[in-house]
């Protein structure tokens, strides 16, 4: 029983533990550098300088930052619920590890290839929130409680917009292979045809993975880090380790499905380094402007979001997925399927951006300077009355 | 025979959760607490606690000589270290009916509204932050900050703790190139003031957030004693640099501003809108200061005052601070009392606050700008 691992005959047992040491592996590594490249995108951002004195240019930060996690005391609070409390970080770390399974990187590097890939990742990735609300109950804390409870309303409203941002995008690739969306992109990425999806799967992500706008569940300044306020040490950095990653996958899921992978626009021939660099950069390419919304935006309030979600979100997905799926029954020629495809999601997308203008925090006018002659102020409600 | 209900009869009995914000929480401004009873995600009731801080300010302000207490106001009022010491310093002189020369007043006005404009940036920082934006909006107030702390600390010698006001006058005279560095110090602070406004006022994030969120009427306004931006939001034009004037107030040109919906947009564009009059303050009275005295001629070594009381109240950057003093002759206050503006602006807190979310709470809070240092003294 020999398995084919990037091109060596493997036993399966030992290919299954490379597969899984890969993963593994190369996540933490990954994770480290992109701790560190966060840090010193945002203090750009910021005129700061981000870590400068761990290693040449602070490359070592996040390294001191993991020893310092791994020395820490792991508290556990007398009155949390000890089992929930424990296993809790388990519960947001794997299923994050297993949506690994299916990304492609390059042409045949991938771990598994899916023929329902995209329905995988998909069904993986709610599973963490279950994580995320053990962890608010477990902690016997009410702001973890407050926090875990808005995590889980956040995630289940904007699971919807994502998959079917998602389908949409099955439906033109006529896949739900990863790997044969993503060569089916080798002219054309599909962000070009699909430009509302795109969007409504950046937001999307940007919910999933508790970043800004819609840092809600964690929101330093209301619930003060939500379901991870009671978590310390090793525990705690297990959190931030699945958060690093989730935001990996995902940026790496977007590429394959939006932004054509590997394949575009060098195609099938390139070989397998240059696939890795394409690949590469457009995932960077994403986690930067999720890094860029981060610094500038201020934090929805927790009914906005819902609201963002379910009026405008959920409604106009439902109905690029009908879109699509009219346009494409009836078998048009390919461009003039295409033009349609791209004529009614840019549409859709031109339509959320101007409810987003005109619904979210309207223009009020200035206050009012009063000039010098200005008086005392005018008779009050409790002048009045005596 | 009794009849047991079927579940489905009954209603779940819900209990409101309370939560306790504070006294250590990022976005309490210091050490306050307030307890929120909150039903889901709705504030239902919300109990503010203070005293924190206290550290009997008052009371120690009265073994304090005149001299000793001017530095001992920079620690109730830790933003506005000038304005406060400004108050303390113009009661003292109106009870010892001190003449203070033409250009220590100038000097003066230039130093408070400075610091109105170090403050206003402080808390258009902060309340970036309770706003949810990751720290940008921190660092660039801090940065515009930072240029005006290095001119006091060049003026005064210290970066917070200035203690630069005295009876009469100044301690001493300003530098030499205080005229090219407060117009240094001006440039900046326009170019960080056009910033915040368009990081944050201009921001649909942040107006979705803020607009219609913890109004406050301008009855309600006046009936809990608001002064300063919290007021003036409300659309009361209260500002006792014009409706009492006192240093030279009275000779220059600027404007009140004055909001329409009494909301936290508005107490924010209030603020943003007053450093903007600052900076216009500032640019006329340095066409006005002339070289001359900074001290009158004639100052004891140990200054004395004749019995009587005063109260003496001045426009600080987060409302009316006011200093009631008595004495009973001798070099020091036999009684001091302060006014404190931020303790009658969070009394409104839990007006504005209730029936609101849990992260208005926060927003409401941080609208109005208070130094947990002055609220308890």
């Amino acid at each position: 029983m020999n398995n084919d691992l990037f091109g060596f005959e493997i036993n399966v047992w030992a290919d299954a533990a490379a597969r899984l040491g890969l993963i593994v592996g190369l996540m933490t590594v990954v994770v480290m550098g992109l701790i560190y490249g966060e840090r010193k995108i945002i203090a750009r951002f910021q005129q700061r300088l981000g870590p400068t004195r761990t290693g040449p240019a602070g490359l070592l930060q996040s390294v001191a930052d993991a020893l310092k996690l791994v020395a820490k005391e792991d508290v556990r609070p007398r009155s949390a619920d000890p089992w929930v409390f424990e296993l809790a970080p388990y519960f947001v770390f794997v299923p994050i590890f297993l949506m690994f399974v299916a990304i492609p990187f390059a042409l045949r590097w991938e771990i598994r290839v899916l023929e329902l890939g995209l329905f995988y990742v998909l069904a993986v990735s709610s599973v963490n929130i279950v994580g995320w609300v053990m962890a608010g109950w477990g902690s016997d804390n009410r702001y973890a409680m407050l926090g875990a409870l808005r995590a889980a309303a956040q995630a289940i409203s904007y699971e919807l917009p994502l998959v079917m941002s998602l389908i949409s995008v099955g439906i033109v690739a006529d896949s739900f292979n990863l790997t044969e969306i993503v060569r089916s992109q080798g002219q054309v990425p599909n962000i070009v045809w699909q430009p509302l999806p795109f969007f409504l799967f950046f937001v999307a992500i940007l919910a999933e993975l508790n970043r800004t706008p819609f840092d809600i569940p964690v929101g330093e300044s209301e619930v003060v880090g939500g379901p991870f306020v009671e978590y310390s040490g090793i525990r705690w950095s297990m959190f931030f380790l699945a958060e690093y990653a989730a935001l990996f996958i995902l940026a790496l899921l977007g590429a394959a499905v939006f932004l054509g992978g590997w394949a575009w626009p060098l195609g099938e021939e390139w070989g397998l380094g240059w696939q890795l660099v394409l690949t590469a950069l457009k995932a960077g390419a994403l986690i930067f402007a999720v890094f860029w919304v981060r610094v500038t935006m201020p934090r929805l309030r927790i009914d906005q979001l819902m609201a963002f979600s379910w009026k405008v979100l959920l409604p106009i997905s439902f109905v690029q997925v009908l879109a699509n799926g009219l346009v494409l029954v009836y078998e048009p020629p390919q461009h003039i399927a295409n033009i349609l495809l791209a004529a009614v999601s840019g549409a859709g997308l031109l339509l959320v951006v101007w409810i987003m203008n005109h619904s979210v925090g309207k223009p009020r006018p200035r206050p009012v300077l009063s000039p010098r002659a200005a008086t005392a102020p005018t008779a009050t409600r409790s002048e009045a009355a005596r | 025979m009794t009849t047991v209900p079927f579940p489905h009869e009954h209603e779940f009995e819900t209990q409101d959760l309370m939560i306790n914000m504070g006294p250590q929480h990022p976005s309490t401004h210091g050490v306050f607490r307030m307890v929120l009873q909150v039903d889901g995600e709705v504030v239902r009731d919300v109990v503010p606690y203070i005293g924190y801080m206290h550290r009997g300010g008052e009371k120690l302000a009265e073994t304090m000589d005149f001299r000793q207490g001017i530095g001992w106001m920079d620690r109730t009022e830790y933003l506005a270290q000038h304005n406060a010491e400004l108050s303390y310093v113009m009661a003292v002189e109106a009870l010892a009916e001190l003449e203070v020369p033409e250009r220590a007043q100038w000097i003066r006005m230039i130093l408070c509204e400075l610091n109105r404009l170090s403050s206003h940036f402080m808390f258009t920082g902060a309340f970036g932050t309770d706003a949810g934006i990751f720290g940008t909006a921190f660092v660039y107030s801090f940065r515009e900050r930072e240029v005006i702390l290095d001119l006091f600390e060049e003026i005064s010698g210290d970066r917070l703790m200035y203690a630069y006001f005295r009876p009469g006058g100044l301690a001493w005279d300003v530098p030499d190139n205080f005229a090219r560095r407060v117009a240094e110090v001006l440039k900046s602070t326009r170019q960080g003031i056009k910033d915040m406004d368009g990081l944050l006022t201009e921001n649909e994030i942040f107006r979705a957030r803020t607009v219609d969120i913890g109004k406050i009427s301008a009855a309600d306004a006046i009936d809990w004693g608001c002064t300063g931006p919290v007021l003036r939001a409300s659309g009361v034009p209260l500002d006792l640099r014009r409706t009492e004037p006192y240093l030279y107030y009275d000779q220059l040109d600027f404007d009140i501003i004055t909001g329409t919906n009494g909301d936290v947009y508005d107490r924010f564009v209030v603020r943003v809108e007053e450093m903007r009059q600052s900076v216009r303050i500032i640019e006329q009275c340095m066409e006005r200061l002339r070289p001359g005295p900074i001290l009158p001629d004639r100052l004891p070594r140990m200054l004395r005052t004749p019995p009587g009381e005063v109260y003496l109240r001045t426009e600080a950057p987060r409302g009316e601070y006011g200093i009631y003093m008595v004495s009973r002759g001798g070099n020091r206050p036999h009684r001091l009392k302060i006014r404190s503006s931020c303790f009658a602006n969070l009394q409104a807190l839990r007006d504005m606050t209730i029936g609101s979310y849990v992260a208005d709470a926060v927003v409401i809070l941080g609208s109005l700008d208070i130094v947990l240092c002055e609220v308890d003294r």
